[in-house]
């Protein structure tokens, strides 16, 4: 368990139930489709059915002449309005300084529809069912164009172009690290290890789906936007500056209680730009919720690699070199942050917790006609680490080494930290072996062989995997990835309100969709102030109400919106110190706060916090030539460097070999996700990463076949991992404090997703090893394993047939 | 969902007039398969009959040898009854494995037969059973029930009322599970008749069917080994994304041998 401080009931440490949960069990949470304006409208988009065609003609008559509906918008209405194209965040400069191919995104189609569920018309009604039945009624004039559905024909000569601007559908071909450099360590190598490895394409499936109420107030002249999002004031901004071209002050985002978001609700999507324009075009507020089937085809997906790896290593094991070349797939069109995800998320990753002294990776992004791919629950970083422990496993296969051991002797030690990598990043602290002894513990390895027998008897085949991950989180330092492409600012804001009686409020810029900021915050303030967290509320997820943040994805709300409330709070402290020394006649310098009192140092003349706080509001014996009344203070905190959780992900299958069902039996993880503020959510958010990266592992992957159809974008066929398919998980930490913000703390929100699926597969390959199986792709499904099987036992059969001898 | 209209009639004489009187009618039992026909508007019936208001039809009788459930039983009801699991404890097993806990608790066995779909479970206990399907207007032998995809012996308006099943010597099904959709990717029951061995797929092809050479095998001795070798040939079944046909071949033997292991 990850418990710090078990009989701990208040402040950072406390393993507290979360006070969200009482409105979301009591079904009293407030998300955006259960928001209804008074005159509420409803819009359904009628989207293609091609993955790529010219449209000819679209008919809106019988649509608009339909019961109940308002208007019916397609792409010339959104051109003649001057509506933007949802722009890209973030520029990627290929190998020769060329800007990646950045093309247009319209809101809806102009002309040419480029992915299954690329939005065409916009149909709004007084209800859903007459919007419903009208979209029916909107008739498309398509003509087909050849579609290239897949990654792996997307490159090939003669491929249909998603763009004609992007030759060979490449987006951008990019590299990191030093080629010379790696050359030279692979030609000194007394071992050179090859794989190639895909990372599937999963859809995110938050629990609730998108949606967006847009409602324009012509009184006021002035926008207010309900959507589904993890920054509302990144939609803001590029809804202010690129789609919707109105000033910050005229538009109130506002993302309510968000269920689940893995990625998915960071972007700028058409549809909250629609409904907020069509909302003034109406004079009605304007509400869209997607359909479960509409979210398959519309979420951005995630993942989507192909890579080509080598590891040089010399003759006792010890890595040398690594060489990638990787494909990623970016879809039709480029999503909020998709260039960041196969480059700066992924390739920066790649030396992974080892002590790599050369490292060369390229990679090509890759045009495709699907729906977006970008960031998803862990985001570059789940790739990186999959392509990295395939190959070291691989490695330890080829040189006949202990799977634990080639990793022990490559993990970087305590003592090199800092840990400058070849790939730009700079690790400021770890200790990788430590979190490998300790899983290993957990896992019992020394009952392995009990265990396998076991399973054996019961026909069952028993796989180990491991995987020894890093991530890098807590994003991220402004200007260093403002010099990496990005066009927005990563700090994090705060401001803390203290009210006169010593209750306080907290604005965050952070959003809260399943993370549990409300207690893990207010823990924050307890353990800084020492109130109880029930006298602490955190407000989130709206613009007019909290200051500029940019929200909550890549593990950063704790490491860095909570640094920021640090930040608040120092000012705050400090600012009571100046009351307080007044209020005991003493000089500031000589007043301490502790344990929620100011006293003078060595004296037990004392003023609790909250008389303080009721001094600044009613200030009359008070230093008020020097200082202001109130107590409220704002922050912004802006990363020193990325944060680096990592650790040991330890899994043990069963494989059936007569079906290729294969069944997770064990997990067993230690994390070092720096201090732990709140052990139960630590714990919670391992496990929901844990399901996900098994999932990815096991079940899931979105299926487009060559032209373009999506195949499988229903639950019936697209398979979620479910709590029967999972064991219960061993959760461990070992903690070193991250070294640059004031809380040490690192991030635990991707760490599951990150670290599992190649120790699922590693495991699977153990189990399949004696049968000759070497390799298996996610998902590792039955009839996958099933034909692996059969494809290595015909192997064998004809190996031992000529000639009538074995090898 | 397009717009229908609502009809709940409290006989079962009442409820087939309903739908005789409208071409576009459907009978409605649980729902868990029709809801979401209608929900992705592949179906679109002017009324819907309504069977919520007959519980003369949910009733589970065992009298001699055989076991009557009512068209109208819940999966769950099925699973959870006594005379059920002390007659054909297979039967039980079975209703306990389709779908979820959400779909046992509305889904009925007389709606699963209707549907006739493909991948069901009930369709493999059926046919190996040897039931009978009885209707408001005649009774249909399990063998000449289930014609076709998604097809059946029954009238437009004719309406399962109940099914009877024999109770065999000793039963058991072994099922594969669709990972996403938890229906049969292949179901195989296995059962000692008194009219002899049957051995019944369901999930593998268009419609549920028995495997004679399986069950000449069986008949012969009773004992897993007795299949070894033995295999359906993949060009009937189905193919599609989850498990090809040769896949779908090969896990009808495997699960076959399961079933008969399952009997000892």
């Amino acid at each position: 368990m990850a418990t710090e401080s078990p009989a701990k009931t208040q402040g950072m440490g406390a393993a507290i139930k979360r006070k969200e949960d009482r409105r979301f069990l009591l079904g009293k949470g407030s998300y955006t489709d259960d928001i209804t304006l008074p005159n509420q409208s409803y819009a359904v988009f009628v989207r293609s059915m091609y993955a790529h065609a010219k449209i000819n003609s679209v008919d809106t008559a019988a649509a608009r002449a339909a019961q109940g509906v308002l208007a019916v918008f397609t792409g010339t209405d959104v051109a003649a309005d001057g509506l933007g194209g949802i722009p890209c965040g973030w520029l990627v400069k290929g190998k020769d300084g060329s800007n990646m191919v950045e093309p247009p995104h319209p809101a809806l189609a102009q002309g040419v529809v480029r992915h299954v569920g690329d939005p065409i018309a916009m149909v709004i009604a007084t209800s859903k069912a007459a919007a419903r039945a009208a979209a029916g009624l909107v008739e498309i004039d398509y003509e087909p164009l050849p579609a290239v559905g897949r990654l792996e024909d997307a490159t090939a000569p003669g491929a249909p172009l998603v763009w004609q601007e992007a030759g060979g559908n490449v987006c951008f071909d990019w590299h990191l690290g030093d080629a010379a450099n790696t050359d030279a360590a692979f030609a000194g190598a007394a071992h050179i290890v090859k794989i190639d490895v895909t990372n599937n394409r999963v859809a995110p499936n938050a629990m609730e789906p998108r949606a967006a109420n847009g409602h324009y107030d012509a009184a006021n002249d002035h926008y207010t936007l309900y959507t589904t999002s993890q920054n509302p004031h990144l939609i803001r901004l590029l809804m202010a500056a690129f789609t919707l071209h109105v000033p910050e002050h005229k538009l109130r985002v506002i993302a309510p209680d968000v269920g689940g978001g893995f990625g998915s609700k960071i972007f700028h999507y058409a549809e909250e730009l629609l409904v907020a324009w069509a909302s003034r075009r109406v004079g009605r507020p304007v509400k869209w919720t997607s359909e479960r089937s509409e979210a398959f085809a519309t979420d951005a997906h995630g993942r989507d690699h192909m890579s080509h790896a080598e590891l040089a290593l010399d003759a006792t094991g010890k890595f040398l070199g690594l060489r990638v070349k990787t494909l990623a797939n970016m879809g039709a069109y480029l999503s909020t942050f998709a260039p960041a995800v196969p480059t700066y998320l992924y390739a920066t990753l790649l030396s992974g917790p080892y002590d790599l002294p050369a490292i060369y990776a390229e990679v090509k992004a890759i045009f495709t006609h699907t729906v977006a791919v970008d960031a998803y629950r862990g985001a570059g970083r789940p790739e990186a680490t999959y392509l990295l422990e395939r190959l070291v496993d691989k490695a330890a296969r080829q040189l006949g080494m202990d799977r634990v051991e080639l990793r022990r002797k490559n993990l970087i030690r305590p003592e090199q930290f800092p840990y400058q990598t070849q790939v730009a990043l700079q690790y400021d602290i770890g200790d990788y072996h430590a979190t490998l002894d300790l899983a290993l513990a957990a896992n019992d390895r020394a009952g392995y062989e009990r265990r396998r027998a076991e399973s054996a008897a019961r026909g069952k085949l028993r796989g180990f995997g491991i995987s020894t991950y890093i991530e890098a989180c807590g994003i991220a330092p402004s200007a260093l990835v403002g010099a990496l492409g990005a066009r927005a600012g990563l700090y994090e804001a705060a401001t803390v309100r203290v009210h006169p009686t010593g209750s306080v409020t907290v604005f965050t810029g952070t959003h809260s969709h399943g993370q549990g900021h409300e207690t893990t915050f207010a823990q924050i303030i307890a353990e800084k102030l020492g109130v109880s967290t029930d006298a602490v509320e955190i407000v989130h997820g709206d613009t007019d109400r909290i200051p500029f943040g940019m929200g909550t994805y890549g593990s950063r709300s704790a490491a860095v919106g909570g640094s920021a409330i640090v930040k608040a709070l120092d000012k705050i402290v400090d600012k009571g110190k100046k009351i307080a020394a007044h209020l005991l006649e003493a000089s500031p310098g000589d007043v301490e706060f502790v344990d929620g009192q100011y006293r003078v140092v060595g004296t037990d003349r004392a003023k609790a916090f909250g008389e303080v706080a009721f001094a600044a509001y009613v200030p009359h014996n008070y230093p008020i030539d020097t200082v202001e009344p109130g107590l409220e203070e704002s922050a912004f905190y802006d990363p020193k460097n990325f944060t680096f959780p990592g650790g040991t992900h330890l899994v043990e299958v069963e494989v059936d070999p007569e079906t290729g069902v294969v069944e997770v039996v064990d997990v067993a993880i230690a994390d070092d996700v720096g201090v732990i503020i709140n052990p139960m959510i630590v714990d919670g958010q391992a496990h929901g990463g844990l399901a996900q990266g098994i999932g990815q592992a096991l079940y899931e992957e979105v299926r487009y076949d060559a032209e373009g159809q999506l195949t499988n974008g229903t639950y019936m066929d697209y398979c979620m991992p479910r709590a029967a398919d999972l064991p219960s998980f061993k959760v461990g930490n070992h903690v070193t404090a991250c070294t640059h913000n004031p809380l040490g703390i690192k991030g635990v929100g991707e760490v599951g997703a990150i670290g599992v699926p190649p120790a699922v597969i590693n495991a699977v390959l153990d189990a399949l090893h004696p049968l000759g199986v070497t390799d298996i792709s996610m998902p590792a499904s039955p009839e996958k394993v099933w034909r692996a099987i059969q494809a290595a036992k015909q192997a064998a059969h004809q190996a031992t047939q000529p000639a009538g001898k074995g090898a | 969902m397009k717009p229908f209209e609502l009809h709940r009639p409290s006989t079962a004489q009442e409820a087939v007039g309903l739908v005789t009187a409208r071409d576009g009618a459907k009978y409605l039992a649980g729902g868990q398969s029709l809801l979401p026909v209608l929900k992705l508007e592949l179906a679109e019936p002017s009324d819907l009959v309504s069977l919520a208001r007959l519980p003369e039809l949910r009733k589970i009788t065992a009298a001699g040898d055989a076991v009557t459930i009512g068209a109208l039983a819940t999966h769950d009801e099925v699973s959870r009854s006594e005379d059920v699991a002390r007659a054909i404890p297979a039967l039980a097993k079975l209703a306990g494995a389709i779908g979820d806990p959400q779909v046992r608790n509305r889904g009925t066995l007389g709606g699963s037969v209707a549907h006739a779909d493909p991948a069901a479970d009930y369709p493999a206990a059926l046919l190996a059973l040897g039931a009978t399907v009885v209707t408001d207007r005649r009774e249909i032998a399990a063998d000449a029930f289930f014609t076709g995809l998604f097809e059946t012996a029954l009238g437009r308006d004719e309406l399962v009322t109940a099914v009877r099943f024999p109770i065999p010597k000793r039963a058991a099904y072994g099922k594969f599970a669709h990972r996403a959709s938890k229906y049969a990717l292949v179901g195989v029951m296995v059962a000692d008749t008194a009219g002899g061995v049957r051995v019944a797929v369901t999930g593998a092809g268009p419609k549920v069917f028995r495997v004679p050479a399986f069950e000449a095998a069986l008949t012969a001795r009773m004992d897993p080994s007795a299949l070894d070798g033995l295999t359906v040939p993949a060009a009937d079944l189905n193919s599609d994304a989850e498990a090809s046909a040769e896949y779908r071949a090969h896990l009808i033997s495997v699960m076959a041998r399961r079933a008969v292991q399952a009997l000892a």
